[in-house]
């Protein structure tokens, strides 16, 4: 009999404990929903006017009303692609020099430090730097190449953006590669196997899954970095002819023309495109599981 | 230990929600000492200044967000502030769709800027057919004859002209489209008027310092910015020839002179390319919105004199904080077209 007592309790409070952590998935799961129905709803009207021309429309024009998103949506993809193109050989070569070569010692809790200090640094100020001390040296470049050299553009923010990403990208793959089972290097070591074989051979396979998350998910944060950008893509609305063009993101023309927007329909197309932002952001991140998951099975 | 964490986080709980019941009663209590506003980010330095000295010497405390001049609208469309702010006057269709019951109090006035970078250039002179070109792309290099002809004696460089405009949506850009749209009829056909457009050409960027920061930077940049953020940073402006053929430098009496000339008497007006002899061309008002019928949302009588009476002193005594801080105050003929309109205010149909 006195036993039973406690454990009534004890499941009690075991039942309230897993509603509770049942409750706060519910909650990121309805957080999530109630985005894109608030979204959804809130851009209605502008997709009844639009249609599927939004998507492909290239002009934006509130004053005359006519909305087409397609030059942003391809500014959007541009500047981060690019952007992941110049960061992987850094970001990669930083997580393999932490995760084999700088293994303990002062040098590798500098180093930590620094990436960890340049992932919190706020986006204003690589933007201030950007249009500062990049934005000059890229003037410079381009009027030495003759194009025109507006120095603000796709590849302005695209370099700042990848310097951003960079240390997110960098610290994920560091986890993942220090995590590679030490049995499998010694093994290809005792073989006779290089440092460069090692890394090559074994910690790249083994790791590459993880590797690819961390891609993505500085992929995803170029994708809906706002303020860097904005301050030095440029703005342009027209359909960028090179990298050295200025042109404009969706969340960049988010940033720039929300507070001012008082008619409805142009209010409701510029909620139209953060819907677009946040389907965009879907894919990639749902892309990025499913080839995760198929590599993790094929290893 | 699991149940003495739990007591601790049931316990912790209850007084936090206890101390935020407790903060929501104290907002409400204190309500008519309070008036909400919302809207423009251009006049906010003079507002929070008018605002704070008013609340030092009255006792009404007004929160001001701002948050934009097309945000302030959308809020007192929703009703949720007392009064809302904006740089550009509402349209017929938007005052009709808001059932005709806003009023626009116009409360000081502002100038937009030609801002340019010409290497051994100090001075340069503007004609709005050559400004309207600039921004339509049409004039693309500095030497040219119809910028050399109205600069005699100036040597401009062979530059390429990078026609630089703001990428937010803003006040200034309202004021300068609408100047543009009014000279040019290219541009008006093309382009028109509004917050944010569809530029034809040139580089966007974000507010004042994004634009001044871009000129300051490009050899052969022109761009537009506020007038005061440029006498602040004490940065070189074309002077712009107006409708009376005279070459005008934006400084606050000019701008000031800019509204002597026929104002409507709702003040719903753009004095934009003024006739006003020595009126520089690029300026315009700025507004306070709010309801003529007073009573909504259940707004208490008393809230209602206390928007009233605020409205009043802006445009009365708290006109002296406006030339300190670089705004053209108002001219007397319009200070008595507000005061007409702001004894228009009713509460329940009747006259406060």
């Amino acid at each position: 009999m006195k036993t039973r007592k406690p454990i009534a309790l004890v499941e009690v409070k075991e039942f309230l404990f897993k509603k509770l952590l049942l409750l706060s998935g519910l909650t990121a799961i309805a957080l999530l929903v109630g985005l894109f129905f608030t979204l959804l709803f809130k851009s209605s009207l502008s997709i009844h006017k639009t249609g599927f021309s939004f998507l492909y429309q290239s002009t934006w024009d509130p004053v005359k009303e006519v909305f087409g998103a397609f030059p942003f949506l391809l500014g959007t993809m541009i500047t981060s692609l690019l952007a992941l193109i110049i960061s992987i050989p850094f970001s990669f070569g930083l997580s393999i020099f932490l995760g084999e070569y700088l293994k303990e010692g002062i040098g590798r809790s500098i180093l930590n430090g620094t990436l960890d200090l340049l992932a919190g640094i706020p986006s204003i100020i690589y933007g201030f730097w950007g249009l500062f001390v990049l934005v000059p040296v890229i003037r410079n470049f381009e009027s030495s190449i003759g194009v025109t050299a507006h120095g603000v553009g796709i590849l302005s923010s695209s370099i700042v953006l990848a310097l951003m990403i960079i240390p997110y990208s960098a610290s994920i793959s560091r986890e993942v590669i220090s995590l590679v089972p030490s049995d499998l290097k010694e093994a290809a070591l005792s073989l006779g196997a290089t440092p460069f074989e090692v890394i090559i051979k074994v910690i790249l396979p083994y790791a590459k899954s993880g590797i690819f998350a961390g891609v993505l998910m500085s992929f995803g944060r170029a994708i809906s970095e706002t303020m860097a950008v904005t301050m030095l893509i440029g703005n342009s609305n027209k359909i960028p002819t090179s990298v050295f063009s200025p042109a404009n993101t969706l969340a960049s023309v988010l940033a720039n023309e929300f507070a001012e927007a008082s008619e409805a329909v142009y209010l409701s197309s510029l909620i139209e495109l953060a819907l677009i932002l946040f389907f965009v952001t879907a894919i990639f991140s749902f892309l990025g599981r499913l080839i995760i998951k198929k590599w993790m099975v094929a290893q | 230990m699991i149940n003495k964490k739990f007591k601790k986080i049931l316990k912790n709980g209850t007084v936090l929600s206890l101390l935020m019941l407790s903060l929501v009663g104290c907002g409400k209590s204190d309500k008519v000492t309070e008036l909400q506003g919302a809207g423009a980010t251009f006049p906010y330095p003079l507002y929070s200044k008018m605002f704070d000295a008013y609340h030092k010497e009255f006792g009404p405390k007004i929160n001001y967000q701002s948050i934009g001049s097309g945000g302030g609208i959308r809020q007192l469309k929703n009703k949720t502030v007392d009064f809302g702010a904006s740089d550009a006057f509402m349209s017929n269709k938007a005052l009709k769709e808001s059932g005709n019951n806003i009023l626009h109090i116009p409360i000081c006035l502002g100038a937009v800027a030609i801002l340019y970078n010409l290497p051994g250039v100090s001075q340069l002179k503007l004609t709005p057919d050559v400004l309207a070109g600039i921004f339509l792309g049409n004039i693309s290099k500095w030497n040219d004859s119809s910028i050399q002809q109205i600069n005699p004696g100036v040597k401009l460089p062979d530059l390429r002209i990078v026609s630089v405009h703001r990428s937010d949506g803003s006040g200034t850009t309202f004021i300068f489209t609408d100047y543009l749209s009014k000279i040019s009829k290219p541009w008006l056909d093309k382009v028109g008027r509004g917050k944010s457009i569809n530029w034809p050409d040139g580089l966007g960027g974000k507010g004042n310092a994004g634009v001044a920061g871009i000129v300051q930077q490009t050899p052969g940049a022109i761009g537009y910015i506020g007038h005061i953020y440029a006498v602040q940073n004490k940065m070189a402006v074309a002077s712009l020839r107006n409708k009376s053929g005279k070459y005008i430098e934006p400084s606050l009496e000019a701008v000031a002179k800019a509204a002597n000339t026929t104002i409507p008497n709702d003040t719903r007006a753009s004095i934009t390319d003024t006739s006003a002899k020595y009126g520089y061309p690029i300026s315009g008002f700025t507004w306070i919105l709010s309801y003529k019928e007073q009573n909504f949302n259940s707004r208490s009588i008393k809230q209602a004199q206390e928007t009233k009476k605020l409205l009043e002193w802006m445009i009365g005594d708290g006109q002296r904080f406006a030339e300190p801080l670089l705004y053209a105050p108002l001219t007397p003929s319009v200070v008595k077209k507000a005061q007409k309109i702001i004894e228009s205010i009713t509460y329940s149909g009747k006259a406060l």
